[in-house]
């Protein structure tokens, strides 16, 4: 005999029963039932944001910190358009959400009710699916539903939007927890094809000129340790994408950096010259492949995704393979060590040493060492702000970034352990994701180092919940690389619009950040000088502030631009190298 | 590029058929023609749609079909032999002495006149979309009053289904 609970009640239950530890949220009218069914009970914790925009990055950041669903609850009408910046955020970057939206009454719906909006509408091109709930006995097998969509596959955010009559705390149905969900519409591949397993095996035994680049499915899919194994079977050069980041450890020989549009010098010429190329987890995007026309001309390619709408959608993949990561890997890696036990003397190993050898050049030549020049007087450049941050952290920080050139150091100069340690937009590209992702992050792990890399534009695109922070006593550390100006933008302004910095400046009117900080409760430094940089961050870290929020905000040389950066038209390995050289000018063509 | 007639499965369920819409607008693929109808399993509704496209962007199409989660399965009735029909009522105006010429057009087509009025002639023609187009083209353009044309339905044939 199955318990009977209100709509309400139900809901709630569901979340407990699917093993939900926090509910990001903001109350409104069409929520107020769910509200007091939260209040009533103690096992989900439901936090308080200041901006709904905030809860759904704070659901994403808790999501890819620990690969379980964040869960968000926000009324309807505004409540619910403020979400949807984060859950199209989550929708680019494919991690698993469940929002769930308070509505008009169903009696209401389409009158242009008191902050009515159609949710199911407004967010169906960001989600992975959507639910409008018509009765509140479906409540139990529709966020059953949600959770099995949003986590399996290739994860992604699910809207639940739930009428305020649904909810009716005078209403109520039995309540059962469905265990298992089978959909005959929704089936996502696990294992991939054993033929093409086979023929990819092959390929890369044989290839003279290897190159592995994994992307964000590698992440998700907890595949870093079996993509690690793989790769040094091969003993192929391993490159990232922004999104892939960690899944191969940054401190690896194999490893050769991030590529793409501010890849590495050596990870897009060794793209470009690749004969096999494996991409795992990846979907070449436009600010990875440049040009597709042009786009590694010798390479025969392997693809790998959880996703077939991800194949061949931008680049033709030769041996195409539709699978979950880890399990294609792990696979692979078994198929790959057969294919070089038949080749004992295994030519493709002397040419691997050329192959080395030719990219060992490449990093001498234009390497992250060489692009970077420190400046004698003493002003910060904003890639030492990430050294320093590395070495105070002893590489071990969760590390989250908002959006612009901090974003892409960040990226470049930090060297990731594993996956999950690097959280950001990569592909929204969503300023202001950085503080409220590294507040879910710290939810998750409440004793870990969570380090924000931000821009003083980012930063006061989400600023308020430094109340939040306070709120819930999360210790994140505020990293602001503060060029006083939008940085990326104005780069883009001075290489391609003849240095018109148009509205991409605002240095006459920031707010002093220390003080600001400490407005909220928190603590702030400022730091301009390179001689104090170390000991701030070093202190910003210490046990001593470990509970505190500490802002450090660096002040930093507003000209540095990002390097290397892809010329626009060109193929991969046609790049800015700094203010002055490209590499149609380098030796290596 | 060339016309290509997608069957697809739905689950009939609401907000499904905005989902396969909204797919194709978000990204800017092209629906020439559409239909939907519950099967003779209420709870699935069958699409036929009509679009153009390069082989390339057609499997493009069909994977971000099969994506949506209400999609329980998509044919493209073009990789084999299918039936293709399209339905058309076409008012027509019939006075004096182009009455009978209206008659006669449309015996040709095998039209059906399934209204007459003292000026007008309604005709239904059932058929592939090309004879459609070339029975509106056997007509005096200045005599069709009102065109309606179903969009394509179609069917594989032989053994071959789709079913979930």
């Amino acid at each position: 005999m199955s318990e009977t609970l209100s709509g309400a009640d139900m809901l709630v239950r569901a979340l407990q029963d699917e093993g939900v530890e926090y509910l990001f949220g903001y109350p409104g009218g069409a929520a107020l039932h769910i509200y007091d069914a939260i209040f009533k009970q103690q096992k989900v914790e439901h936090i308080l944001v200041r901006h709904e925009q905030a809860a759904t990055h704070m659901a994403d950041g808790y999501a890819r910190a620990t690969g379980k669903p964040g869960v968000v609850l926000v009324t309807s009408g505004p409540g619910a358009t403020n979400a949807i910046t984060g859950i199209a955020t989550a929708y680019m970057d494919s991690t698993p959400l469940v929002v769930i939206s308070g509505q008009v009454p169903t009696s209401q719906i389409g009158t242009d009710a008191f902050q009515e909006t159609d949710m199911v509408g407004v967010s169906r091109p960001v989600v992975k699916h959507s639910f409008l709930v018509r009765d509140c006995a479906e409540i139990p097998r529709t966020i059953k539903t949600a959770f099995h969509i949003a986590t399996t596959g290739r994860p992604g955010p699910v809207v639940i939007d739930v009428p305020k009559d649904i909810t009716d705390p005078a209403i109520t149905a039995p309540y059962d927890y469905p265990e298992a969900i089978s959909l005959r519409s929704y089936k996502p591949a696990k294992r991939g094809n054993g033929r093409q397993l086979r023929k990819a095996a092959r390929a890369l035994a044989e290839a003279e000129r290897p190159i592995i680049y994994s992307g964000g499915g590698v992440v998700q899919g907890d595949a870093g340790p079996a993509l690690t194994r793989l790769a040094h079977r091969l003993g192929a050069p391993v490159t990232n994408t922004l999104m892939g980041l960690g899944a191969f450890p940054g401190d690896d020989p194999q490893f050769i950096g991030m590529l793409g549009m501010h890849g590495t010098y050596e990870a897009n010429m060794a793209m470009h010259h690749a004969d096999v190329i494996f991409a795992v987890g990846a979907r070449f995007d436009d600010r990875v492949t440049n040009n597709p026309d042009k786009f590694c001309p010798n390479a025969r390619i392997i693809h790998v995704d959880v996703d077939p709408a991800s194949i061949s959608k931008i680049i033709n993949a030769d041996i195409p393979i539709v699978g979950d990561a880890r399990s294609v890997l792990e696979e692979l890696d078994a198929l790959v060590e057969a294919e070089l036990g038949k080749r004992p003397e295994r030519p493709a190993a002397a040419a691997g040493k050329a192959w080395w050898g030719q990219i060992g050049e490449w990093r001498d030549a234009y390497g992250l060492d060489h692009v970077m020049k420190p400046r004698e007087d003493g002003v910060i450049l904003p890639q030492q702000v990430i050294q320093s941050l590395y070495r105070a952290t002893g590489g071990e920080a969760y590390v989250t970034s908002d959006v612009g050139q901090h974003q892409m150091f960040a990226a470049q100069y930090y060297k990731f352990p594993e996956g999950r340690r690097w959280i950001n937009s990569g592909g929204l590209g969503t300023m202001g994701f950085g503080l409220p992702a590294a507040m879910g992050v710290q939810f998750a792990y409440p004793k870990a180092t969570v380090a924000c890399v931000t821009g003083e534009g980012s930063f006061m695109m989400n600023m308020q919940e430094l109340s939040t922070c306070l709120q819930y006593g999360l210790p994140i550390k505020i990293i602001c690389v503060n060029n006083q100006a939008l940085g990326m933008v104005k780069q883009w302004q001075d290489m391609q619009y003849s240095g018109r910095h148009s509205q991409s400046t605002y240095s006459d009117s920031l707010p002093d950040f220390k003080t600001l900080a400490e407005a909220f409760g928190h603590l702030g430094f400022r730091i301009d000088h390179t001689s104090d940089l170390d000991a701030a961050m070093d202190e910003a870290f210490s046990a001593k502030l470990k509970d505190k929020v500490v802002f450090v905000d660096v002040w930093v040389d507003p000209d540095e631009h990002v390097y290397p950066m892809a010329i626009k038209g060109g193929s991969m390995r046609d790049m800015y190298l700094n203010k002055i050289t490209t590499s149609q000018q380098g030796d290596y063509m | 590029m060339s016309r290509r007639v997608l069957a697809v499965l739905l689950e009939n369920e609401p907000g499904a058929l905005s989902r396969v819409v909204g797919l194709f607008a978000q990204r800017n693929y092209n629906i020439e023609t559409l239909t939907v109808a519950p099967t003779e399993d209420p709870t699935l509704s069958r699409v036929t749609l009509s679009t153009d496209g390069s082989d390339q962007k057609i499997e493009q199409i069909t994977k971000h079909l099969n994506r949506l989660v209400d999609v329980v399965k998509v044919l493209d009735l073009h990789e084999a032999a299918c039936v293709e029909r399209e339905l058309m009522f076409v008012k027509i105006s019939a006075q004096g002495a182009d009455r009978a010429e209206v008659k006669r057009t449309c015996d040709i087509f095998r039209g059906q006149i399934v209204d007459v009025t003292a000026t007008a002639y309604t005709v239904q023609l059932t058929g592939e979309s090309g004879k459609l187009d070339a029975f509106i083209r056997a007509l005096d353009r200045s005599a069709i009053i009102e065109v309606v044309r179903s969009g394509v339905s179609g069917i594989s044939r032989g053994e071959k289904v789709l079913s979930a």
